[in-house]
C-alpha cells in the first residue's frame, strides 16, 4: 500500500526544455498468436527521467521494453529512440544504436560460457579496446554493484541476486543514454531487491541516467521514488517524509492497454478501480 | 475427411514457411562471410571444437567401417578368385561414398545436436536478446563461425577417415583374410582416380554446411523453454541426418553425370 505522506509533496516531472524526448511510443500495438498483446500504447519518456511500468504478471510489460530498443518490431504505431524511428529500422543499423542503451533482462542473461569480466566487459571486447582500458573499466562497474570480488567468477557460481547486480554493470559499462530494467528484482528476497533498487536509485541520481523499469512489486517502485542516493554516505536514503523523487513516474499496463501514465501523486489517489485494487 | 484435409493443409504451409525460413536463414549466413565484423576467433574456437573434438568418433568409425569392408568384401571375392580386389573395393567405398556420408552422420549426431542446443538455451534464457542489446548480430557472432568451421573440419575429417578407414581395411585384410599388404594397397591405389576423390571430397562441403544451418537454425527457432531445447535438438539430428542421405543421392547423381558423363 502506497503511503499517503506521497500526496502531500511533489512535484510533477519537468523534462528539460529543448531536449528531445528519449524514447517515444506512438500508438503502438503488438500481437503474436491469440489476442494483441499491446494496444494503442503512447508514452514518452524525457532525458534524466525514469518511468516505472508496472502491471500484473502477463500484461506484456517485458514486451513492450523490448519494443523500446527494437527486440520486438511493432505491427502498428510508430516507437522513436534517441528521434530516431526505429518501428522499421534494418536490423543492422539498429544494432548501432542498441550500442547507446543499456538492458537488463529479467534473469541476467548473463552468457553462462563468459567470465564475469568477460560478460561485464562484453561491449568493450567487442570494439576491440585496449586490454588494460577494458579490466580498468570492468572493475570500476564491478565496483559500482559492489561486486569486484566476482571478477573472474562464472556466472553458474553466482547467485540469483549477484547475477542481478552484474547485468547492471554489464548494462552501465558503457555509460548508456538510456537504461531499460526487466524485473531486476523478481524472484529475490527483500534484503537483495532493496540492494538492487539502491542500485538503480544510484544509476538514477549520479548519473542522471533515463531509464525505463518494469516491476510488479509495488514496494520497490514506492521505494525508488521515495529514496535518493546519498552520495556523502555512499548510500540511498529515504527523502524527507512526505515527498518523492520529481524524475520519477508511473505507467500502468491493463489487459495490453495503457491504463496510467503520471506522477506518483496521480498515482495514489486515482479513482480507477483496477488501480485502486492494484494498489491495494 | 474435411478435419484431415484441414490436417494437411496447415502442415503444408507449415513445412513451406520453415523452408521460406530456413532459405532466408542460410542466405543471411552465407552473406555475413562477407560482412563485417568476422568473428575468426569464435571460427578458430569452433574448429577445435567441432574438428579436434569428432575426431575420436572419426576415427573409431572409419577405422572399423574400412575393416567391415574389407571383412564382407574378402568373402565376396574369395568365391570368384578376386580377393585380391579387396583393396581396390575398400578404397573406392571409403573415398567415394562411406567416408563422407559417416563422417556427416557422426558429426551431425554430436554437432548439429550440440548446436541446437547451446543456440536453444541461449535463446529460451535470453541471452540472444542480451547479446542484440549489447549491439552483437547474433548471426555474425554465433552462425556463420559454425558454419564455416563445420565445412572446413568437415572436409579434413572425410580425408582422416578416408586414410583411416583403408588402414582398418588393410588391417582386416592382412591380419585376418591373410591376404599381402602391398598387394592390398597397391589394388587400393591404382583403382583411385581423381574423379573419385573429388567426388569423396565435394561432398562434405555441402554436408557440413546442411548440419551446421540445420542445427543453428532449430537451436535459434527454439520456443517453449527447456522442453522446447529437447525438441530442437532432436530436430536437428533427425533433419541434418534425413538431408544428408538425400543430398548424397542428389550429390551422386550430380557428381557422376559431371565425372563420368553417367
Amino acid at each position: 500500500m502506497p503511503d499517503q505522506a506521497l500526496l502531500q509533496s511533489e512535484t510533477e516531472p519537468q523534462p528539460q526544455p529543448g531536449q528531445q524526448p528519449v524514447v517515444v511510443f506512438e500508438n503502438v500495438c503488438v500481437r503474436f498468436e491469440g489476442p494483441p498483446v499491446l494496444e494503442d500504447v503512447s508514452f514518452q519518456v524525457a532525458p534524466a527521467e525514469t518511468r516505472i511500468l508496472l502491471g500484473p504478471a502477463g500484461v506484456g510489460k517485458s514486451v513492450l521494453l523490448k519494443l523500446a530498443n527494437g527486440l520486438i518490431r511493432p505491427d502498428c504505431g510508430r516507437i522513436f529512440l534517441f528521434g530516431e524511428d526505429i518501428t522499421t529500422m534494418p536490423e543492422d543499423v539498429l544494432l548501432k544504436l542498441r550500442t547507446r542503451t543499456g538492458m537488463v533482462f529479467q534473469e541476467g542473461a548473463l552468457f553462462d560460457s563468459l567470465t564475469v569480466r568477460d560478460n561485464v566487459g562484453y561491449q568493450l571486447m567487442e570494439r576491440h579496446l585496449p586490454v588494460d582500458e577494458i579490466d580498468q573499466r570492468v572493475h570500476e562497474a564491478l565496483r559500482f554493484v559492489e561486486l569486484d570480488h566476482t571478477y573472474a567468477m562464472l556466472p553458474a557460481s553466482l547467485s540469483g541476486g549477484m547475477r542481478r547486480r552484474v547485468a547492471i554493470a554489464r548494462a552501465i559499462i558503457d555509460k548508456p543514454e538510456l537504461l531499460l530494467y526487466d524485473s531486476p528484482t523478481g524472484g529475490l528476497d527483500p534484503v537483495t531487491s532493496t540492494t538492487i533498487d539502491e542500485l538503480i536509485v544510484k544509476e538514477r541520481d549520479v548519473y542522471a541516467t533515463p531509464s525505463i523499469l518494469v516491476t510488479h512489486r509495488l514496494q520497490d517502485a514506492f521505494t525508488m521514488v521515495a529514496s535518493r542516493f546519498d552520495t556523502d554516505k555512499g548510500q540511498m536514503v529515504p527523502l524527507p517524509h512526505g515527498q518523492t523523487n520529481s524524475l520519477t513516474s508511473f505507467l500502468v499496463l491493463h489487459q495490453g492497454r495503457l491504463i496510467f501514465d503520471g506522477s506518483t501523486s496521480a498515482l495514489v489517489s486515482s479513482d480507477d478501480p483496477f488501480l485502486k485494487e492494484f494498489l491495494a | 475427411m474435411a478435419f484431415a484435409f484441414d490436417n494437411i493443409d496447415t502442415l503444408a504451409k507449415r513445412m513451406l514457411l520453415a523452408m521460406q525460413e530456413y532459405t532466408l536463414f542460410c542466405w543471411e549466413a552465407v552473406a555475413n562471410v562477407l560482412r563485417a565484423p568476422h568473428y575468426w576467433s569464435d571460427v578458430m574456437t569452433q574448429c577445435d571444437l567441432i574438428g579436434v573434438g569428432s575426431l575420436p568418433i572419426v576415427v573409431l568409425t572409419g577405422f572399423f567401417t574400412g575393416g567391415v569392408l574389407a571383412l564382407q568384401s574378402a568373402a565376396s571375392l574369395a568365391q570368384f578368385g578376386a580377393q585380391a580386389y579387396t583393396g581396390r573395393f575398400v578404397s573406392l567405398s571409403m573415398i567415394r561414398e562411406l567416408a563422407p556420408v559417416l563422417t556427416g552422420l557422426m558429426v551431425s549426431g554430436r554437432n548439429a545436436s550440440g548446436m541446437a542446443s547451446e543456440l536453444g538455451s541461449m535463446v529460451v534464457t535470453e541471452q540472444i536478446d542480451a547479446m542484440r542489446a549489447l549491439g552483437t548480430d547474433p548471426m555474425k557472432k554465433l552462425v556463420t563461425p559454425r558454419i564455416l568451421a563445420t565445412v572446413v573440419m568437415l572436409f579434413l575429417l572425410t580425408i582422416v577417415s578416408d586414410t583411416v578407414g583403408t588402414a582398418g581395411g588393410a588391417v582386416v585384410a592382412v591380419f585376418i583374410s591373410h591376404q599381402n599388404g602391398t598387394q592390398y594397397f597397391t589394388s587400393a591405389y591404382q583403382a583411385l582416380g581423381y574423379d573419385d576423390i573429388a567426388q569423396g571430397l565435394t561432398k562434405p562441403l555441402f554436408f557440413g554446411f546442411i548440419i551446421a544451418t540445420v542445427g543453428c537454425f532449430f537451436g535459434m527457432k527454439t520456443t517453449g523453454g527447456t522442453q522446447g531445447v529437447g525438441r530442437s535438438t532432436t530436430q536437428a539430428v533427425v533433419v541434418s541426418s534425413v538431408l544428408i542421405i538425400f543430398g548424397d543421392f542428389i550429390l551422386s547423381r550430380a557428381l557422376l553425370w559431371l565425372y563420368s558423363g553417367i
